[in-house]
């Protein structure tokens, strides 16, 4: 076994090798422009890209025309969310969306909210679920768009897109799902799920950084978009900018590996994932599940260690790479927007791990990060003031605390 | 981020953790932060004839707290409590190499120093009415 162990691959996946391979070639031989319509270095590579286009399409049950090329998720989540904004302005200001969504729809929705958009948070359930009828009774006569998140990205919980793409769909209102974190990781079909619009990246499933994809639906509805980013009027006009063949290349190899492997790859991230969980959890106390218990990403583990400080916890296991809630890993210095909404304690927030496994973890990884995390947090214990006063009966919650 | 090779070190090998029974004579107790910001230190001197003879910590807070609060102990040992008082969050911060952000796990060391100190010394002042008053009454 190799340290470091890499179990943080809700951030981000390595490239697959089978995909660098299919890549390699379009930097250099297969070089041109694909918008080159009078020569065949342009012909060879709009092929490559046409290729990528359905198979990425078909990872999602979609038609190749309703992929529009994009530079990431984030990229996706602002065209959708503007481009809708701008396009329907006149038929209402109103979109509903959830509080645990991404930042990248989350702080697009603010922005529009600044711009004299009416914008619904919908709360989410303890296990950090939005609930179909929550976004029924957000509908107004004004809402022109529903945008909910696939899985989360901290907690991994899955949300019953199909049923809100039910309730999108009865009301005649455009559906947005940012499904980057469970697009290859759990099946994923825009017509079943009554998805108009759809965001997903290739680094989160073994492609390259730096390519995304909009899925955007071309009949019943015909969704129409305001590009953000004009030009030579690529990608159905909704983006141009010459496109990355290297990077689409890849993605489209990234996308058919995922489907063929999905049902082996799921179950077998998913034992793993109860070992960690069961490893863990079995063998201490005070240590609490953060998400659904169940509806949950294969390959996510979210945990809340009582009396320990997130950050300090990475800290004592560095070897390994995983990222926590705690205040202290962000720039803002306040705990996960997302544990908090859950109805999670600003305490248990600051004290969450999580892990994220992916298609290169083994079982004796899994075997050494149990046993690293349970001597990391017994030594931080041993020296918590909190796990000190619990211990001697005292109920943390009534101690008048020096807040600074 | 980076941790200095200091902080890393008084996170693998805290100098100093555990407590002292808290009504015990000489002994000062300060407990500052709290569980919802993510810091808590427990920091305890004993003193003897104004003099600190040992220092305890215990610390909930990121490697910086627990770095900042176990140097502090280190310092408090052998130091009277004049001494004492005069030991300064900028003091940690350039002993540990503490990046901007973690400046407030220094200033929560230097709180949790005074809070102790001043603990000794009004449970000193409890157990030894007022020297003025005593001289007066004499």
């Amino acid at each position: 076994m190799k340290l470091p162990i890499y179990l943080d691959n809700h951030s981000t996946t390595p490239c697959d090798p089978r995909v660098v391979e299919v890549m390699l070639p379009y930097f250099t031989e297969k070089f041109g422009n694909s918008a080159s319509r009078n020569h065949s270095f342009g012909w060879e590579v709009e092929e490559g890209v046409e290729q990528a286009r359905k198979q990425i399409a078909h990872l999602i049950g979609a038609d190749a025309k309703e992929i529009i090329f994009t530079s990431g998720a984030t990229e996706s989540d602002n065209l959708a969310l503007q481009g809708i904004v701008a396009m329907y302005r006149e038929k209402g200001d109103h979109i509903i969306t959830s509080s645990t969504e991404h930042r990248a729809v989350i702080d697009t929705a603010k922005y529009l909210e600044k711009k004299g958009v009416t914008v619904t948070f919908l709360p989410v359930d303890k296990a950090g679920m939005v609930s179909p009828d929550d976004v029924r009774n957000a509908i107004t006569d004004k809402t022109i768009l529903i945008s909910v998140m696939l899985a989360n990205n901290e907690i991994g919980t899955i949300n019953p897109i199909a049923e809100i793409g039910k309730v999108a769909k009865e009301k005649g209102i455009i559906f947005h799902c940012d499904a980057t974190q469970g697009v290859g990781k759990i099946p994923v079909n825009v017509q079943e799920m009554g998805i108009d619009l759809m965001s997903f990246s290739a680094h989160k499933i073994y492609g390259p950084k730096g390519i995304g994809a909009l899925y955007v639906r071309r009949r019943a509805p015909r969704v129409r978009l305001e590009p953000m980013i004009y030009g030579g009027g690529h990608e159905r006009g909704m983006r141009s900018g010459t496109l990355p063949v290297p990077l689409i290349v890849g993605f489209g190899k990234a996308a058919e590996l995922c489907e063929q492997e999905m049902a082996t790859e799921s179950a077998r991230m998913a034992k793993m994932r109860d070992r960690l969980q069961e490893g863990i959890m079995g063998a201490m106390e005070e240590v609490y599940l953060n998400g659904h218990p169940t509806e949950r990403l294969p390959g996510n583990l979210n945990i809340s260690f009582a009396y320990v400080e997130g950050e300090a916890l990475l800290m004592g296991v560095k070897e390994i790479a995983l990222s926590s809630g705690s205040a202290c890993t962000s720039a803002t210095l306040e705990p996960s927007y997302v544990l908090r909404a859950l109805g999670v304690g600003s305490d248990l927030a600051h004290s969450s791990i999580r892990f994220g496994l992916g298609r290169f973890n083994t079982d004796e990884e899994i075997e050494y990060t149990i046993d690293r995390m349970l001597k990391a947090v017994t030594h931080l214990r041993e020296m918590s003031p909190l796990y000190e006063m619990a211990k001697e009966g005292i109920d943390l919650k009534n101690v008048q605390w020096a807040a600074h | 981020m980076a941790y200095s090779e200091k902080v890393i070190d008084h996170y693998n090998n805290p100098r100093n953790v555990g407590s002292f029974k808290k009504d015990d004579d000489g002994v000062g107790t300060g407990i500052v932060g709290a569980p919802e910001c993510g810091d808590v230190m427990k920091l305890q001197i004993k003193v003897e004839n104004e003099t600190i003879v040992d220092a305890k910590f215990k610390t909930f807070g990121c490697g910086s707290a627990i770095a900042s609060s176990s140097l502090a102990t280190e310092w408090l040992k052998g130091k009277s409590v004049e001494e004492a008082q005069k030991i300064k969050n900028t003091d940690i911060v350039e002993e540990l190499n503490l990046p901007p952000v973690k400046i407030h796990c220094s200033v929560l060391a230097e709180d949790a120093i005074k809070a102790a100190l001043g603990d000794y010394q009004k449970k000193a002042d409890e157990k030894n009415p007022k020297v003025e008053e005593a001289a007066a009454s004499s």
